[in-house]
């Protein structure tokens, strides 16, 4: 399959170019807005006021502390909602009766929104990071569980069966059948939960909080420094954005694999 | 046939599916008795849900019978035999996260063969399919009748004394059809395989096979065996023998009461459920 037609790669290209042209138009109307029209700069700061604090930022290496924080709270949250998760959905995924049970528990508790037992969460784990990831953990845990059973169940019988009949053992069947078949499936869910995640994580950091970016732009803002929050919510976006990327290509390779 | 020491022995095998008393109860297979010869390729034939991948996978050791017993050589079978047994499957049963070298080196590993041995294995098999430059592509990368050929590389590459072989080139056009089954007739010439292969192709089990097991409609059970007697490998001139064309008509003439059968007994079966269900309704 050598290249694209030429109609499709010229479609991605028109596609970009309206997508950078809104932008630039979104940024421009921001400037029009608050040099030329009547909104208070304590609402919407100027965009080069926001640039000049959004250089200041990253200069001074201010960031670092409650980047670190928040990222810390993500791989925390994710690394135990991922063996969570994969291990509770490979189990359940064993039998049909344990998928009866509990498919309809989880996607039962997956649609309530669990963002109300931070205040739970707090009192039981303190105002730190422990309540951040505790809530980044439940929330993400959800996704990866539901989608790691719906993977090893939609293994093709007919793979098993001809596995079998070549004499595969238990483990071989799980390695090289179980594994790759339900995969695809699974990275989804995996990419899933650490989105919802970083979503948590960023949410409840915003509501109460001692450190982490989410922190950081609510202190800001009850100090007024308008120009300097809309710098770090600049910059917590642009991270976002990157880990995103990078959850996704994760995911396109697993399910390439 | 009378060879010497059967490679395949079934004996009495009756399989049902559903307890006794169970109005879902469903008898597959009633007392089917077959012996292949080694070297020989024996077609089953019959309607659909005569029980025929049945018997194939209870030969084969996937299936366990509700009565009777399997030989192979002299082993009763009461599980996979990855050593003496190799499937081919209908659908496309290669794994299709690897590519087409990797799904016969797969098997090999599973089978238990030493991992110096199964590149060449894996090479002359895909070799003797015509795939060799095919070896780097995915599954969903190659046509139908492609796959069937990487499918049957993988079987040969396992070098197990039989072959059962479920309706391997069903899914496929009548003209690719054609093809498979001639460089499988040519194949097997060279490799001397006991085969069991399950159609429901009369044109396919008349050219492939040395003897034609035709089954009768549910329960199935064998209603007749037909010898074919033509030397492997068949030519393409074969079809069109007046030889061929006589098999194909006493294949079609035993087939054809069983197929109406089966028809007009599933039609019985629809017409009282709709009428129990209208009855219900009313």
């Amino acid at each position: 399959m050598a290249g694209r037609p030429e109609g499709s790669a010229g479609a991605v290209i028109a596609s970009r170019a309206v997508q950078i042209g809104f932008l630039i138009s979104a940024v421009a109307l921001w400037h029009l807005a608050t040099v030329r029209g009547s909104v208070s700069p304590l609402l919407l700061p100027r965009p080069d006021a926001v640039l000049r604090e959004l250089i200041d930022v990253l200069a001074t290496g201010e960031f670092l502390g409650d980047l670190g924080v928040t990222l810390g709270e993500l791989a925390a949250a994710f690394a135990l909602s991922a063996a969570g998760g994969l291990a509770a959905g490979y189990l359940i995924s064993r039998s049909r009766y344990w998928i009866e049970v509990f498919e309809p528990l989880l996607a039962g508790a997956y649609s309530i929104p669990i963002i109300l037992f931070l205040p739970l969460y707090i009192l039981l784990f303190g105002l730190g990071p422990a309540s951040k990831i505790a809530l980044g953990a439940t929330i993400s845990f959800f996704p990866i569980a539901m989608n790691t059973i719906a993977g090893f169940g939609s293994v093709e019988k007919i793979h098993i069966v001809a596995a079998r009949s070549m004499g595969c053992s238990q483990y071989q069947l799980f390695r090289r059948v179980l594994v790759p078949a339900a995969l695809p499936v699974i990275a989804t869910g995996l990419r899933m939960g650490f989105t919802v995640a970083l979503l948590a994580i960023l949410g409840s950091e915003t509501i109460s909080s001692l450190s982490g970016l989410g922190h950081r732009i609510v202190h800001l803002a009850e100090n007024m420094h308008m120009a300097r929050m809309f710098a770090y919510i600049a910059f917590a976006v642009a991270i976002a954005v990157v880990l995103n990327v990078v959850a996704t290509l994760l995911e396109e390779r697993g399910k390439r694999s | 046939m009378t060879a010497p020491g059967a490679a395949i022995r079934i004996r009495n095998v009756s399989h049902h599916f559903g307890e006794e008393g169970d109005p879902q109860r469903v008898v597959a297979l009633r007392d089917a008795t077959l012996e292949v010869a080694r070297g020989e390729l024996l077609c089953l034939i019959g309607p659909s849900g005569c029980g025929k991948s049945t018997l194939l996978n209870i030969a084969g050791g996937l299936v366990a019978p509700s009565e009777g017993t399997v030989e192979i050589g002299e082993m009763r079978v009461r599980g996979p035999l990855p050593r003496e047994v190799a499937y081919v499957f209908q659908e496309s049963a290669l794994f299709p996260w690897s590519t087409v070298a990797e799904n016969v080196k797969l098997g090999m590993l599973f089978q238990g063969v030493p991992e110096a041995e199964r590149e060449a294995r894996a090479e002359s098999a895909l070799e003797a399919v015509g795939l060799a430059e095919f070896a780097q592509h995915f599954p969903d990368q190659l046509s139908g009748g492609m796959r069937q050929r990487a499918a049957l590389a993988r079987a040969l590459s396992l070098q197990t004394e039989i072959l059962l072989m479920d309706e391997p080139f069903g899914a496929l056009d009548e003209q690719t059809r054609m093809i498979l089954g001639e460089d499988l007739s040519v194949l097997l010439a060279e490799h001397r395989k006991s085969i069991i292969f399950v159609t429901h192709s009369l044109g396919e089990a008349a050219f492939l096979a040395d003897r034609v097991a035709v089954f009768s409609a549910r329960p199935g059970t064998i209603k007749k065996i037909i010898e074919v007697d033509e030397p492997h490998p068949r030519r393409p001139a074969f079809v069109t023998s007046a030889k061929f064309h006589a098999l194909r008509d006493e294949l079609y003439s035993l087939l054809h009461d069983e197929i109406r059968k089966t028809v007009s007994e599933s039609a019985l079966a629809r017409a009282s459920r709709d009428g129990a269900a209208a009855d219900a309704g009313g």
